[in-house]
């Protein structure tokens, strides 16, 4: 006896192995509009942070929702989206060889440097 | 004083053009087709509540100084002084509202929702550009806030009139059936009303440019325009579709049944 097992990543919604919701090849989500990640800057200067995700049928529908979901208070200056399929996470099986190492290495973090108070945004 | 009276019609007008096309996109709110969209059109409803209030608020205090030149628009008991954003919006009876027609008709589908919203804010686009030079200043700069939320809903609105038009068969048909069903109202956006004096108003003009840009964006989308059709009108004077006594009973409601309620 043998089970399928249908593994879902963040960003896949409902498919087996194909990402995020491709609506050429899976009839079932067809009319399921793909999923965008959205980044936010939320003022000049600062970089762009992930703010979310939402769905929109193209990348400027996606910004628009993202103006229209994200940004309602003023949030931010510019705006980033990326359909969520194009991201490629590292596996959470590999967390102990990938993160685990670090922990004994306080060397590497920098915090034996004195900044001075007119910088921010460290 | 018939300068003042004209001038407080014609912020009336735009306020209730704003409070009545706000409310109708309110209606979508919890019933979008998707999420994101239902947070978008909920949005715009907003900005059409806050034009409307700005421009009542505006017409509140001109009332306010001059009652006697308002007096004449009120049919009788309705007239509340002193004359308050709310007492205009929730006080004032189907006659006493004048905005035009196309603000008032259902919402209908989809298409039509978005193509009234395109029709109407490229119209508004273009009227609120000309009140920059208004010589009342709080007028120009009611405007001048109002441009850039229309800008916004005239680029909404036509990407969905492109995307339908443009889209599946299905999709075009809906917006082709919208356009016959709204293209009507449309003659009414560019009949100049009685107090529309300022002097900064040019009607002929408006029409150019909304032709200039509707036609635009029907031929990229495919869509063909109505050469002639009847023109539904009568809005500005308080002559009304019977959609519009439904739409102020519900909005009204409160206020008439229980008079000065407060939440």
């Amino acid at each position: 006896m043998s089970f399928h097992i249908n593994k879902l990543y963040y960003g896949d919604y409902g498919e087996s192995k194909n990402g995020a919701a491709d609506i050429s090849t899976n009839q079932n989500n067809a009319a399921e509009w793909p999923l965008w990640e959205v980044f936010i800057r939320s003022k000049q200067g600062l970089d762009h942070k992930h703010a979310g995700s939402l769905h929109a049928a193209d990348a400027a529908m996606a910004i628009e929702n993202a103006r229209d979901v994200y940004t309602r208070r003023m949030e931010g200056v510019s705006i980033w989206v990326v359909e969520s399929k194009y991201i490629h996470a590292s596996n959470p099986d590999e967390a102990g060889a990938l993160y685990d190492p670090a922990n004994d290495k306080a060397y590497r973090h920098p915090t034996f440097y004195d900044l001075p108070e007119e910088v921010k945004y460290m | 004083m018939a300068t003042m009276k004209n001038e407080i019609d014609f912020l009336l007008h735009l306020a209730d053009n704003a409070l009545i096309i706000g409310h109708r996109n309110s209606e979508w709110c919890g019933h979008g087709p998707i999420l994101e969209q239902d947070i978008a059109i909920t949005n715009i409803a907003l900005d059409y509540i806050g034009q409307a209030r700005n421009f009542y608020q505006h017409a509140a205090v001109l009332i306010n100084q001059e009652p006697t030149s308002f007096g004449a628009t009120q049919t009788g008991n309705d007239l509340v002084l002193p004359a308050t954003e709310d007492s205009l919006a929730y006080l004032r009876d189907v006659r006493e509202f004048k905005n035009l027609l196309i603000t008032e008709i259902p919402n209908g589908d989809w298409a039509q929702t978005t193509l009234r919203l395109f029709l109407l804010s490229v119209f508004q686009l273009q009227l609120y550009t000309q009140l920059l030079q208004h010589s009342d200043a709080q007028v120009a700069a009611i405007a001048e806030k109002s441009i850039k939320e229309m800008n916004y809903h005239v680029k909404w609105s036509q990407d969905w009139v492109l995307r339908l038009g443009d889209g599946t068969e299905e999709s075009k048909q809906r917006m082709q059936i919208a356009i016959e069903s709204i293209w009507a109202y449309t003659g009414e956006l560019f009949i100049q009303p009685e107090f529309a004096t300022a002097a900064c108003i040019n009607y002929a003009d408006i029409q150019t440019a909304w032709n200039k840009k509707v036609s635009a964006v029907f031929e990229e989308a495919g869509l063909s325009i109505l050469s002639k059709t009847f023109v539904q009108k009568g809005g500005a004077e308080g002559m009304h579709t019977e959609h519009l006594g439904y739409i102020l009973a519900e909005m009204q409601y409160l206020q008439r049944a229980y008079p000065n309620s407060e939440w």
